[in-house]
């Protein structure tokens, strides 16, 4: 049987979400609407004799009991559980700590996801490349331009492109560029494997005179590292096979991502899930591209929504309205003729007639955080946290407006807090 | 303008001869250029500056003229601050001007040139066909020669030259006619009109769902699509607005079109045949003509 693990993070390093994440942790944000978490679930749902998903992180554990209930109703053959740690053990540490609950009932292959990355998740392709070698971990890896591969754990592949030859994170010089994706596939033998580092980190610290042991020492001890600790090893003893995907891959880091990941799943599911997608049809209202509306939302006849747009439940969309490139959170109302570009409206916001919501596009991976005249980074995306009020006819432009705000009067480049 | 003009002679039953100055000649120089036409009888001519706006008192000033007998008069409006500007000074208890006394550093008076005037032809013989300023040259030669009355605008005057003067003066001259001729201008009960001060001609097409004001003018064959958004705009003729623009503190020019969802601010300028693609803001540009703007402008700019 397989299993697998998704690392959920905790809410202090969701902060790059905000405003967003201060309403609903980030697993949980919708995107092509269904919470992030979901589209992971989804894919993983599928795998061959996949039997249980385990989510690890540092999230207090209610937060997510109620989704997972929705999990387990809508995939009954798979088992679901969060298991909660109390202190940060690092990625690889977190792992280990809760290595009798993954390697429970003996699986063959346990699948390891992190959370904040929106992809096509072509799981089977890369089990099929795990199985097929001796690997005891499995990275998929997507190619990306050579200037963005310093911010990612980078692979350099053997010839046959099969196998990790070499692995560093986040390297100050340009190594390949091929970048981890946050999807990994191990088998049993990682467990054994992160032991063997750990004590030869404990010789390590038992050959250092006494007064090395101050508290960076102690929680380098504590904290293990996948991307840093275990990652390198596993590829300098060649036990790191890769798989390269050419699909479609991204993360979700900041608020402002979330608006793109919108993008690629609708454009995804448009051609993959018939009837998930809004049609447009005569008497309106004018669907362009890949768009979800809720069911309980209501969209007047004469808005144009698209593409890239997901409404949210029991929003409701006036007259004349126009949207593009945005997430609409529940419970919206935007009034007639209405703009929303490049942008997020948060829970409850209320837009007045003629108002304009804009952001500049998101361009893919390339920083588009700028700085202002006044010294602010502003993501590109516009985010309006939960209940907003635009007045009638303001333009709220490339700003970030926490929750519980009126705007009266048009902003620019601004946060408001 | 020859053509633009032709039409004002037959709906207004007047005569417009174009007197052309081959090279600049000041603002005096070109009434001379202009002798056969200006002093072919002995009747008193006005002169206007084309770039200001005001009540236009013209049936007062005919009767002042006259009354005093003198050559000329110069319409003299109140400012705020008579310092930035050159002011008129009249003889005692008399409305003859004494002299002018150029940006006063000390209060001499609050009245400046309104730069429109009625002369009698007799001026005609004070100018020569050379390069002539009337307010420096021929001006102080009248007051010397106890030549030159001033009359006092009441009300509104304007300097538009500059694009946001022009529309402060178009707001000026709408307020003016909501007190003076309100049937000119649009009924403030008309459901889209909002605030009053909308004058719209009557080939204009206005579409569902507008509103509309205050402070805007739509010329003739204008067509308003659907939930247009104007306030403090002047729409020239021939304009197509596409539904749901929102037009603020901007002037759109002769047969340009806004898309849907676009925003013009700023006092944005667009020239003759300009289109704005559909969802473009465009902030305080200045466009000339036929060109095509398809991305945001969100910083004032020319677009040339």
């Amino acid at each position: 049987m397989n299993k697998a693990v998704i690392l959920v993070g905790g809410p202090s390093r969701a902060t790059r979400f905000r405003p967003l994440s201060m309403n609903l942790p980030q697993p949980l944000f919708p995107v092509g609407g269904k919470p992030i978490l979901w589209h992971q679930i989804k894919a993983l749902s599928q795998v061959p004799d996949m039997k249980e998903i385990i989510l690890l992180g540092l999230f207090e554990t209610h937060v997510f009991s109620k989704f997972l209930d929705q999990c387990s109703e809508e995939f009954p053959h798979i088992r679901f559980s969060y298991l909660r740690e109390y202190s940060v053990l690092g990625t690889a540490g977190g792992l280990f700590h809760f290595r009798d609950q993954i390697k429970a009932g003996k699986p063959k292959n346990i699948f390891l996801l992190y959370t904040d990355i929106c992809s096509s998740f072509p799981l089977r392709e890369l089990l099929e490349r795990h199985e097929s070698g001796e690997a005891i971990g499995t990275i998929m890896v997507k190619k990306i331009s050579r200037d963005l591969a310093k911010r990612y754990g980078c692979v350099v592949p053997d010839e046959e492109k099969k196998m990790a030859l070499h692995y560093v994170d986040k390297p100050e010089t340009y190594i390949s560029d091929l970048a981890s994706t946050g999807v990994y596939i191990f088998t049993n033998e990682i467990f054994d494997h992160i032991d063997k580092i750990l004590a030869a980190r404990a010789d390590e610290l038992e050959k250092l005179p006494k007064k090395a042991f101050h508290d960076d020492f102690d929680r380098t001890q504590d904290s293990l590292m996948l991307e840093s600790d275990v990652l390198p090893n596993l590829a300098s003893n060649k036990k790191l096979g890769l798989y390269i995907t050419q699909d479609f891959w991204r993360q979700i880091k900041t608020a402002a991502s979330a608006v793109p990941a919108n993008g690629l799943y609708l454009n995804s599911a448009k051609q993959e899930i018939p009837g998930y997608c809004a049609e447009g049809k005569e008497g309106g209202p004018e669907i362009v591209g890949a768009v979800y509306i809720h069911p309980s939302a209501v969209v007047d006849p004469s808005a144009k929504i698209g593409p890239n747009v997901s409404i949210h439940a029991k929003s409701h969309i006036g007259a004349g309205v126009r949207i593009k490139d945005a997430i609409i959170l529940d419970n919206v109302i935007i009034k007639d003729n209405a703009a929303i570009i490049n942008a997020i409206v948060g829970w409850g916001g209320k837009i007045g007639r003629w108002s304009r919501v804009e952001g500049n596009p998101d361009n893919g991976d390339e920083k588009t955080d700028q700085v202002t005249s006044s010294g602010v980074k502003i993501d590109s995306i516009c985010i309006l946290g939960q209940d907003i009020t635009v007045s009638d006819e303001a333009f709220v432009r490339n700003s970030i407006v926490l929750p519980h705000k009126h705007i009266s009067s048009d902003i620019h480049n601004e946060i408001i807090m | 303008m020859v053509s633009v003009l032709k039409k004002y002679e037959e709906e207004y039953g007047i005569t417009i001869t174009f007197s052309v100055e081959n090279e600049p000649l000041g603002t005096a120089g070109p009434l001379a250029l202009a002798r056969e036409v200006l002093g072919k009888d002995d009747s008193p001519f006005f002169v206007l500056n084309s770039d200001v706006t005001c009540e236009y008192p013209f049936n007062e000033m005919v009767e002042f003229h006259k009354a005093h007998g003198g050559e000329g008069t110069i319409l003299a409006t109140k400012v705020e601050e008579p310092s930035k500007y050159g002011v008129i000074v009249t003889k005692p208890n008399s409305t003859m001007i004494d002299r002018f006394v150029e940006k006063p550093v000390e209060f001499v008076g609050n009245r400046i040139n309104a730069g429109i005037y009625i002369f009698n032809p007799a001026i005609l013989d004070r100018i020569e066909v050379k390069p002539t300023s009337i307010e420096q040259e021929v001006f102080p030669a009248m007051a010397r020669d106890n030549q030159l009355h001033k009359l006092d605008l009441e009300g509104f005057w304007m300097d538009i030259g500059q694009p946001k003067d022009f529309l402060t003066g178009t707001c000026l001259y709408l307020s003016y006619l909501a007190k003076k001729t309100p049937e000119l201008l649009v009924s403030p009960s008309e459901n889209y009109v909002h605030g009053g001060n909308v004058l719209i001609h009557p080939t204009a097409k206005i579409g569902f769902g507008c509103k509309i004001g205050p402070n805007v003018t739509i010329g003739p064959n204008v067509v308003v699509g659907d939930g247009v958004r104007l306030q403090r705009c002047v729409i020239m003729e021939g304009v197509h607005l596409k539904s749901h623009a929102c037009v603020k503190n901007s002037i759109v020019g002769w047969h340009s079109s806004v898309g849907s969802w676009s925003r013009l601010d700023g006092v944005t300028v667009l020239g003759d045949d300009v289109h704005v693609a559909d969802e473009v803001y465009v902030n305080g540009a200045f466009v000339l003509p036929h060109k095509s703007i398809s991305s945001n402008i969100p910083e004032p700019k020319v677009v040339m």
